[in-house]
């Protein structure tokens, strides 16, 4: 078996699983977003009146946190009260920051769990050797009711990163590499599980980015093995409570795929689909209105360190702007104790409040028509970060900084030599 | 659902038609069904609106509902009418999504050489095909699985549930 199968079989009390059958698992962490109070009304709809396990239930206010509209601010109240009444103390609050980097830095994720969340990008645990994965409003509210759901066993495929990143080189580059060559389709119901020597050179910021962009070529989980980076960065938890599960070696991948990192240059996808990669040198010297460096995929401590370091003693090119968003509040408290927060607004950097802020287009910083913004986040659909035909480009946080410098699209290598 | 046999007009849409695109973000604050049904495939079509009657069949190439969890998108369909979706692949979430609605998913690797917009389709799941009834192009499609059917036959996993509990 698979470390992923391994995870759903502990948590349906088997010993064994196999690929297309279909298990009830008891759920460890159920997620639930500001943005879905379905999550309630299915709850109550279903015959729900007391939540089975409240101490497994997290409740994020992230997608658009604080409140831009009243509607935001009354599905909010709604939430607050729903966790009273239910004794679900997990409330994360507007201050916080976006689910998966809250429960990265608090400690629960970690190997071994069964992390479930009503966000697509819950794939990022996989980093940690966790079986985590999206799901909708209504499969939560069961989950409220019984502490379970269903999953089908997925085929999962190997692949391998060989060799090292030249600088200037992410992983955010890495996966976009990865999804223009297989398509955002490649890996629907499938689980992705990294592998090769490139891994134990990532950190996990690096990891939880390679992860959290399996999603967007439909992965329904994801899987790096835990090994000594992982360990220390749980330490640095406090996480006590947690099981790693190792892939048996005669394991039957439905697919194997070799990449050599070493030859991967900065990738960016260009409108309108996250697979339609390109390196960043065919796009060079594009206009670019907005860059926003941010997100679940690209708002982390490593991130705001490498775009200080580039925008050190610069300033942002006139007419672009660059919104900066921390991932969280340790983030954000992390990088002001580093000074790259200062660094940032010194370059004309508007900083934003944790959360996903212009992701998806709901608050603080949507694009007009005819703009282009250049992104660390993973989305590039039409109108996603507000009108229709802006034009989105997802980029790493190096070139996304390299780029609001400049004005232009701009490959990041040289400001980093 | 206990339909076998769908009948409707079809609204043709490509690859990858994301949940942005069906239910756009700028509405995910909407909590009332009703409304959100008004705002269906809005990013994706200016016409559907307008064009769309209830009992009609969405048609699509792969990769249907990528993007988001957000059910919003799956209950916005559900909702307007959508009696059917058939369509090459579709999203591991909004899969869930819908299927949990009651909303059937047809599989059909070969939609492309039976689909027309406008035209009615025929869905028969019984025999597994899918027709064009004015070309009279034909095609095979998959069997829905047994767990997924058996939360379409109860109307979606709401009803399932309260039916399990009594």
């Amino acid at each position: 078996m698979h470390a992923l199968e391994k995870i759903l079989a502990a948590h349906a009390g088997l010993d064994q699983v196999k690929t297309g059958e279909i298990v009830n698992c008891r759920i460890d962490i159920a997620g639930i977003n500001d943005l879905y109070p379905q999550a309630m009304y299915s709850f109550f709809e279903i015959g729900g009146k007391q939540v089975r396990y409240p101490e497994s239930v997290l409740i994020f206010f992230d997608h658009y946190a604080p409140a831009s509209t009243i509607r935001q601010a009354d599905n909010q109240r709604q939430f607050r009260d729903f966790a009273k009444a239910q004794g679900i103390t997990g409330l994360q609050e507007v201050n916080e920051g976006v689910c998966h980097q809250v429960i990265a830095d608090k400690g629960v994720s970690v190997p071994g769990k069964l992390i479930v969340v009503t966000d697509s990008h819950t794939t990022t645990h996989g980093a940690f050797g966790a079986f985590s994965t999206g799901v909708g409003a209504t499969d939560i509210a069961c989950i409220l009711k019984t502490g379970e759901l269903w999953f089908r066993v997925p085929e999962i495929m190997d692949i391998r990163l060989e060799g090292s990143l030249q600088p200037g080189v992410f992983a955010k580059d890495v996966i976009l590499h990865i999804i223009g060559q297989l398509g955002a389709d490649y890996g629907v119901y499938r689980g992705v599980s990294f592998s090769g020597s490139l891994i134990g050179q990532l950190s996990m910021a690096e990891r939880m980015t390679l992860c959290n962009m399996t999603t967007e070529m439909g992965a329904k989980a994801s899987y790096i093995q835990p090994d000594a980076v992982t360990l220390d960065y749980i330490r640095g938890t406090g996480a006590r409570d947690y099981t790693i599960y190792e892939t048996d070696p005669n394991y039957a991948y439905c697919a194997r795929h070799l990449f050599d990192v070493s030859q991967i240059t900065p990738q960016v996808a260009a409108p309108f689909s996250v697979d339609n990669v390109a390196p960043v040198a065919d796009h060079a010297g594009m206009p670019v209105q907005q860059a926003y460096l941010g997100t679940c995929t690209g708002g982390r401590l490593e991130d705001f360190a490498v775009a200080a370091r580039i925008l050190t003693g610069q300033r942002i090119a006139p007419g672009t702007r660059m919104l900066i968003v921390p991932a969280s509040k340790k983030v954000l408290k992390d990088a002001i104790k580093a000074g790259y927060i200062d660094t940032l607004l010194d370059a004309g950097c508007t900083l934003v409040s944790p959360g996903c802020a212009a992701c998806l287009g709901t608050h603080e910083g949507l694009i007009a028509e005819s703009e282009t913004c250049v992104t660390s986040s993973s989305r590039n659909f039409p109108g996603r970060m507000g009108h229709r035909n802006g034009r989105i480009y997802i980029a790493s946080p190096a070139t996304v900084a390299a780029s609001a410098r400049f004005g232009v699209l701009t490959d990041p290598r040289p400001c980093l030599e | 659902m206990k339909e076998r046999v769908f009948e409707g007009r079809m609204h043709v849409f490509g690859n990858n038609i994301d949940t942005d695109q069906i239910y756009p973000g700028q509405y995910l604050d909407v909590t009332d069904h009703q409304e959100m049904a008004g705002h269906c495939m809005q990013g994706a079509s200016e016409h559907f609106g307008s064009e769309f009657v209830p009992g009609d069949i969405v048609v699509a190439g792969t990769n249907f509902g990528c993007g988001s969890s957000r059910e919003n998108a799956a209950i916005a369909l559900k909702v307007r009418g959508v009696s059917c979706i058939v369509a090459r692949s579709y999203a591991r979430i909004f899969y869930r999504n819908a299927i949990n609605l009651g909303l059937p998913l047809i599989v059909c690797a070969d939609i492309d050489q039976v689909k027309a917009h406008g035209e009615t389709l025929r869905v028969q799941l019984d025999e597994g095909t899918v027709t064009n009834l004015a070309s009279g192009a034909s095609a095979g499609i998959e069997p829905i699985s047994e767990y997924a059917l058996r939360i379409l036959d109860a109307g979606g996993i709401k009803p399932l549930m309260k039916a399990q509990e009594e």
